[in-house]
Parts: structure tokens; C-alpha cells; sequence
């Protein structure tokens, strides 16, 4: 089952996710990412349906970039969660996508943040979150290990220990995740944890 | 589970002498699931005057957003704040506008009309309206409110008294719901003779379960 976390730190999120792709109880590939780079400051960590998600982040950054095309400035994170939701809201009784949020951010001033957005559009600005049976595991080691402010290092350790739950403890446990990090310096992936490779295709 | 259970809420508001409160717990589930502790119910349309929405949190967040939208456009037509009793009506409407495919959120709308005299009242998802003297509820723990306020509230209260009343009525109904809680989120408003409106926000520490 899809595994999405995050948490804000001492001007930085993280956003990890688990890297399964996966259709009832075959595992086409096991390293999609699911952390998309929104753009050069923000993280769109999406969890669902896997048409829907894709379809719907690809349509967010799109539009996230044709918003700074047309201004001249990049969105703030804040405007983009209301923007992310307004969608969702507005297709919720239409035709509703099946996709829940993580969107983590940083603007300068401002500093870190990061928002939990539903698949019902629930908005909520939070400091940690996470979605599917892994937050079941996930929630409950941030309740007790984490604390404002930590560190890089504090942080990837406790992103590790949910990893290491996840993977002790959920049935059909996803082996590989993807840690993507924002900071003033920008969005990049930081780290892949794998306990399975995929094995190499070779070019004919 | 009912779709007005899915987040799980509370609200109370209550009238006193010349004053109003209006209070809500802070938790933010997914049926079982807490997500947040922190979450806004209740929402300030102007100084004297402020809306609760419970159930569904999209929908309540939906609603706040096109009833800000509606009182902004009021208040750019008349140069004014509208009356508590003109955006009940507002609210009632929106909702029945919406009669075959409702917003699923109860709002709880409490204001100082005119002559500084307090207005609650609440409704349901489909805009029919409940205009009371003394006190309205709403939200998961409604049943519990209800029985609270009742033996709680007195008529003509002064804001202390009515301050200590309202968050102890929510502390004691939300700890019977599972849903709702993680503390309260009070807000009184008190319009005395000579000074300006005061506003008083207080978070309560209730059991964090």
C-alpha cells in the first residue's frame, strides 16, 4: 500500500514516499517517484490512484509554471495548497480525482512549510503528516520522536526509523523509498532507500 | 460511519448579557485517525460577527470561502458590515441552493445585531434555520452539548461567567465523543457601553485523547 511522510525541519521539509508501483498483487516496477519537483522550491508528494495522480500533479505543475510565466514570480506554498485545493474541490462532485497531497515548500521570509491536502480537499497546514497504512506506523514514531526545529541529520534518522517500521511491521510493506528535501537552496531528491533493485534492463 | 462523522467536530455558542461566545474543539480526523490538533472551525466574517462550521472539514472549508467572498462583495454594494440575521439568511440560502447534492457541514453563526443585542443560531445542511435565545450546538458531540448547556447556562450571564460556562460545557461534551477534542478553541465577544468591541480568544487544554 502507498506510503507518503513528510515533516518540517530548521529550514528545510522532507518529503519521502514509498517507490511500488503497483496493480492488485503484481509489482510492475518498484522505483516510480512519487515526490514530484513541483518546481526549483517545492515538493508535491502525492499518494492514490496511480492515473489520477500522475494526471493531476502533472496538471499542477503545469500550471504552477505557467502562473510564473505569466507573472514573472513563482508561486508562494501557501498559494499553491489553496490552489491544489480549489481543484480538488472543484472536481470533488464533478468527477473526483483519488489522489492525497503532501506539499511541502519553502519561501524565502517565510521559511519552511508544509500542507496535507486530502483527496476530499481537507487543507491543513501541518508540521508532520502522512498518508496510507504506513502513516499508521509513521504518525505515531513522529508523535513521540519528533520536536520543532531538528536538524538535517535528527530528521533523516527519523525518516529512516519510519522506513525501518514500515518495513517491520505492514503486511505488504513497499522494500524501496525516495527522500526528496526543499531548503532555501532548492528542491532535490536526497537520498533512495533500497532493500530491493530493480534489475537493469539492457539496451538492445 | 455517516459522511458528518468523517472529521468529527463540536460547537457551542452561547448569549450573555450584551456579549456572545462561541467555541469548537481543535481535532482533525479521518474516522479513526487524528491528523491534526490544531484545526480552525470557527471563522471571522467581520468584528461582530463569526460563523462554525462543523461536519465535513472540505465542505465547512468550501462554505467559509464563498460566504467571505458573498459578505465581501455586501460589504463593497452597501459600505457595510451585514446584520447577523441577514447572513443567516445568506448561509440558509447558499445551503438550499444546494438541495439535491448538500455541502455536508452545520454551521453556527453568532453575532451582536443591533443595539449591541447577540444573535445565535445554527442550521442544517440544508439551510433550516434554528434561532435560539440561550445557546446552539453543533458537531459530533452535539447530544453531549446539549445536555451540558442545558444544566450549565444561565440566562443574563456576565462574559467571565459566560466564558467559564461555554468552555466548560465543550470540555466536558467533547470528552465523551471520540471524535471531537484535543482541546477547545473559545471566542467571546463583548460590546460594552462607552469601549469598543472586545474580542477575547482563549485555547482550553482539555484531555489530549
Amino acid at each position: 500500500m502507498e506510503c507518503v511522510f513528510g515533516l518540517v525541519g530548521k529550514g528545510f521539509a522532507i518529503v519521502a514516499a514509498d517507490t511500488s508501483a503497483v496493480n492488485s498483487i503484481l509489482v510492475h516496477k518498484s522505483n516510480e517517484d512519487k515526490v514530484m519537483v513541483l518546481d526549483s522550491h517545492k515538493l508535491l508528494g502525492a499518494s492514490g490512484e496511480p492515473g489520477d495522480r500522475v494526471q493531476f500533479t502533472e496538471y499542477i505543475q503545469k500550471n504552477v509554471h505557467l502562473y510564473q510565466f505569466r507573472n514573472g514570480i513563482p508561486l508562494t506554498t501557501a498559494a499553491t495548497a489553496n490552489f491544489t485545493r480549489g481543484e480538488l474541490a472543484t472536481a470533488l462532485r464533478k468527477n473526483p480525482y483519488s489522489v492525497n497531497i503532501l506539499l511541502a515548500g519553502y519561501d524565502k521570509g517565510v521559511g519552511p512549510s508544509m500542507y496535507y491536502i486530502d483527496y476530499i480537499a481537507t487543507m491543513h497546514k501541518i508540521e508532520k503528516g502522512a498518508f496510507g497504512y504506513g502513516s499508521y506506523f509513521c504518525l505515531s514514531m513522529m508523535d513521540r520522536l519528533y520536536h520543532p526545529d531538528m536538524s538535517i541529520e535528527e530528521a533523516i534518522e527519523l525518516i529512516d526509523k519510519c522506513i525501518i517500521e514500515i518495513r517491520t511491521r505492514l503486511v505488504v510493506a513497499p522494500p524501496n523509498f525516495v527522500i526528496k528535501i526543499v531548503d532555501e537552496d532548492g528542491a532535490r531528491e536526497y537520498a533512495w532507500r533500497e532493500s530491493i533493485k530493480s534489475p537493469d534492463v539492457s539496451m538492445a | 460511519m455517516s459522511i458528518f462523522e468523517y472529521n468529527g467536530s463540536a460547537l457551542v455558542a452561547m448569549v450573555g448579557k450584551n456579549c456572545f461566545a462561541i467555541a469548537s474543539d481543535r481535532r482533525l480526523g479521518v474516522q479513526l485517525q487524528t491528523v491534526a490538533t490544531d484545526f480552525q472551525r470557527v471563522f471571522k466574517i467581520h468584528d461582530r460577527l463569526y460563523i462554525g462550521l462543523s461536519g465535513l472539514a472540505t465542505d465547512a472549508q468550501t462554505m467559509y470561502q464563498k460566504l467571505v467572498f458573498r459578505h465581501k462583495l455586501y460589504q463593497l454594494r452597501e459600505e457595510r458590515d451585514m446584520k447577523p440575521q441577514t447572513f443567516a439568511s445568506l448561509v440558509s440560502a447558499l445551503l438550499y441552493e444546494k438541495r439535491f447534492g448538500p455541502f455536508f457541514c452545520q454551521p453556527v453563526i453568532a453575532g451582536l445585531g443591533d443595539n449591541d443585542e447577540p444573535f445565535i443560531c445554527t442550521m442544517d445542511c440544508l439551510g433550516a434555520k434554528e434561532l435560539a435565545k440561550d445557546f446552539v450546538v453543533s458537531g459530533t458531540a452535539s447530544e453531549s452539548l446539549y445536555g451540558a448547556c442545558e444544566s450549565m447556562y444561565k440566562p443574563d450571564m456576565e462574559p467571565e461567567e459566560l466564558f467559564e460556562t461555554i468552555s466548560q460545557a465543550l470540555l466536558s461534551s467533547v470528552d465523551r465523543d471520540c471524535l471531537s477534542g484535543w482541546g477547545g478553541y473559545v471566542l467571546l465577544v463583548y460590546a460594552a457601553l462607552l469601549t469598543p468591541t472586545e474580542v477575547q480568544e482563549k485555547i482550553l487544554k482539555g484531555r489530549m485523547d
